[in-house]
């Protein structure tokens, strides 16, 4: 569904991708981890057109984004830290979007009922905790059934209740054949939610395997310790 | 396009600066009017007034939304829209405020007392100097990252075209005073948009005969219709290049 092939991306000095080759697949949960500043946000952004890779390409159904944008109806997008206009309202931000994305009908709204945002819908969106505007980008992104969903932590910020019912309509999409994709450090997370697991690590992919490989092959039972050794083996290498 | 236009309407409404520019306009002209018993005379202090207010207020101002404004291009770019109707968009929107304002403050009060080729001419160059500042901002918000530098470089085209450009001509005036230079100098005062505002409404005001040499050979030149055609065209020049060029840049712009 999505393909990359050899990304390079560099910020000045800084190498963030080295050459990333790898493909997304519709009805999966991918979730990609690796320590901070190994390039997971760069990848995602380079997908969503939001940074322009300086070498190689990406596929979206078989097709070279390059400079389209239409591809970005079948993505929502959630970001790590959401950031608004903040003398919108949430109600207006929310028409906003559906104005712009041309699709007010057909809209998916359980999240925004869920999370009982209609009754915020009067609050400006500087007046938002962190935690709410996190709810607010994942009902939006949600919101256009997309067929791909992008999720950059998706759940720090969270309080537990929201988590749950973050962690229960992404495995709901998972279901009805749509790509998740979704960053995280927290690993009992990923083991709850995520099929296959890329391993990012400096700018390359260190492993990019299923999560019942990872465990047979290491012996493992819980996902952070099987992570970890391999890690640990990798280093003695 | 015309909808993020709308959006960003809508934002900048909300700020003050906009109505205080506005007011501060409405306040110069209504006072200047009333002031000068013949309005021609009025027209003359609101060009200076024009051609330093509107062209510093214009690229501050514009830059200073751009980059508070950032959170909204971030979220507009993961959407399915092309880069450059976002950024048209957003110029669209900016536009059509400041120049509400500049209609509000400075064209009301020139229709109601001096409707005439003076006054059009006035509101003419005021709003091609609008137009060209605001593009201007964008370029320098899209080429640097810091909310800082770009208003350091905003700041520093305004000092450049309403200070320094005016310092080169006289300097080379003065340096090269035996050589017959008039083709020279309308070529560099035309070359900056503020000076050609002023020489369109300085044309129409028929005192060039008060500048002397320099002011004949403006007549010769700007007087005619040739005239007219060249400096709408120079100024459209600098409304479009600085914005093809903001274009090009935030296409491949990392966000």
């Amino acid at each position: 569904m999505i393909r990359t092939e050899n990304l390079e991306k560099s910020f000045g000095k800084l190498h963030v991708l080295k050459g990333v080759s790898t493909s997304f697949e519709a009805g999966q949960v991918v979730s990609v981890i690796g320590p901070n500043g190994s390039g997971k946000t760069t990848l995602i952004k380079c997908i969503l057109g939001m940074v322009v890779a300086d070498k190689g390409s990406i596929f979206f159904d078989g097709k070279n984004i390059g400079r389209d944008f239409q591809y970005r109806n079948n993505i929502g997008y959630m970001p790590q830290i959401g950031r608004y206009p903040a003398n919108m309202k949430i109600g207006q931000l929310f028409s906003m979007m559906k104005d712009l994305r041309k699709a007010v009908t057909n809209t998916d709204n359980e999240l925004i009922k869920e999370y009982a945002l209609e009754a915020m819908f009067d609050k400006p969106m500087h007046t938002l905790s962190g935690g709410t505007t996190q709810k607010v980008s994942a009902a939006l992104a949600f919101l256009f059934n997309p067929k791909v969903l992008i999720l950059d932590e998706p759940t720090a910020g969270l309080d537990p209740l929201a988590s749950e019912i973050l962690k229960a309509k992404i495995l709901k999409a998972k279901e009805e054949g749509r790509l998740v994709i979704i960053t995280s450090h927290i690993m009992s997370e990923v083991e709850e939610m995520a099929d296959k697991i890329l391993y990012l690590f400096e700018g390359s992919i260190n492993f990019y395997k299923t999560v019942s490989e990872l465990k047979t092959e290491t012996g493992e039972e819980r996902l952070g310790k099987a992570i970890a050794k391999i890690m640990k083996e990798r280093m003695h290498v | 396009m015309f909808k993020i236009a709308k959006y960003v309407v809508y934002d900048i409404l909300r700020s003050k600066v906009l109505i205080a520019y506005t007011v501060f306009l409405l306040g110069i002209s209504l006072s200047l009017f009333s002031l000068e018993e013949d309005a021609s005379k009025s027209i003359v202090s609101l060009m200076s007034v024009v051609m330093i207010i509107v062209p510093l207020v214009s690229i501050v101002f514009s830059t200073t939304y751009f980059y508070n404004a950032y959170e909204f291009i971030e979220l507009l770019v993961a959407q399915p829209l092309s880069r450059t109707t976002i950024l048209l968009g957003k110029f669209t929107g900016v536009a059509f405020s400041m120049l509400t304002a500049f209609f509000i403050g400075v064209g009301v009060p020139v229709l109601i007392y001096s409707p005439n080729a003076t006054g059009f001419v006035l509101l003419q160059s005021g709003i091609g100097l609008s137009l060209v500042f605001i593009s201007l901002a964008f370029f320098s918000s899209v080429a640097t990252r810091d909310k800082a530098k770009g208003i350091g470089l905003s700041l520093m085209l305004w000092f450049f075209f309403s200070v320094i450009y005016d310092a080169i001509i006289l300097g080379v005036l003065f340096a090269f005073s035996d050589y017959p230079l008039e083709k020279a100098v309308i070529a560099l005062a035309s070359l900056n948009p503020i000076d050609l505002g002023r020489i369109m409404i300085l044309m129409k005001l028929d005192i060039s005969a008060l500048m002397g040499f320099t002011g004949a050979v403006y007549k010769k030149f700007f007087g005619t219709g040739f005239g007219f055609f060249y400096t709408t065209g120079i100024m459209l020049l600098w409304i479009v290049v600085p914005q093809l060029v903001s274009l090009r840049i935030f296409r491949k712009k990392n966000l």
